[in-house]
């Protein structure tokens, strides 16, 4: 089995609300200089057969007309 | 004219829809999301709530039900189907409406009820534009209409912005004020408000018949 995690943000030019929130409450907390925050997630798995991983994705794990996907295997 | 409700674990709004199906004239019954089959109902509705907990993203997993594959065959032989709310995100999902629903804008739930204009979607799909005002209620998280600006022109061109929110009523930052869209042939319909919350004058507005009433022209 191939460990696998696949990490899912939403697309370039997509308003990211979670983002904005996240980086309007950072100087409130004194963290100053941080911008551009995008939130996604992240998905972790075993997979026989990692060649799939790329089908999973488009099908199940992200929606390609929002949202880019990367995998990575280990 | 006999309706079929779909029923996802975590749905919650398909006994108003049930109602709502009787109020406007036809019977209606609930279809499990196991049943591969759908009993030979005239027309579908994908009910509000939220299917298999939204996780991962809402209607992600709706969509590969068994009773979601009988949908798509009968969307394709020219059903009509109606998806409200969930049922709309499981529509976009499943590919049979174009585009996708976003957060909100301002990350609200939203609850409260705004005015729509119903565009082409009470005519018939040859028909000429009917603008019409409706009273309905919206109640949701993530309704945020998106879709690519190339996408969106074509959906406009083609008349399938089957819903907008009037002036000023737009409540989570939809691209172009859209509430609900319709698939080219006009049997597949999907939108965010709740019409079937709005078939009582006791609640103050029975205008959520006339969008189910709207698909009665594709049952078979």
């Amino acid at each position: 089995m191939a460990k696998a995690r696949v990490l899912i943000r939403p697309k370039e030019g997509i308003l990211d609300p979670q983002g904005k929130a996240v980086e309007r409450a950072l100087p409130a907390l004194g963290f100053e200089g941080v911008e551009q925050v995008r939130v996604g997630r992240m998905v972790e798995l075993e997979a026989e057969d990692p060649a799939q991983l790329g089908e999973l994705c488009e099908k199940l794990l992200a929606n390609p007309l929002i949202e880019d996907y990367e995998i990575q295997t280990f | 004219m006999i309706w079929g409700v779909l029923q996802f674990p975590g749905s919650c709004d398909e006994r108003d829809a049930l109602h709502a199906c009787t109020l406007a004239g036809g019977e209606a019954r609930l279809i499990w999301h196991e049943d591969r089959d759908l009993g030979g109902v005239d027309a579908v509705v994908v009910p509000g709530g939220f299917s298999y907990g939204d996780y991962l993203r809402a209607g992600a997993i709706a969509r590969f039900s068994a009773a979601m594959e009988a949908v798509a065959d009968f969307a394709a032989g020219g059903g009509p189907v109606l998806g409200i709310c969930n049922g709309f995100q499981v529509l976009c999902e499943a590919g049979l409406l174009p585009g996708a629903l976003l957060r909100n804008e301002e990350l609200r739930f939203i609850c409260r009820q705004l005015d729509l204009e119903a565009l082409d979607a009470l005519t018939t799909p040859e028909g000429g534009k009917d603008i019409e005002r409706l009273s309905i209620p919206a109640k949701h998280g993530e309704g945020r209409y998106y879709a690519p600006d190339e996408v969106l022109d074509e959906l406009e061109a083609k008349g399938q912005v089957a819903y907008r929110y009037a002036p000023g009523e737009n409540p989570n930052g939809s691209a172009r004020d859209i509430a609900g869209v319709r698939n080219e042939a006009g049997n597949v319909v999907g939108l965010m408000p709740h019409p079937e919350h709005a078939v009582d004058p006791l609640t103050g507005s029975t205008d959520g018949l006339k969008v189910f009433r709207s698909l009665e022209k594709f049952a078979g």
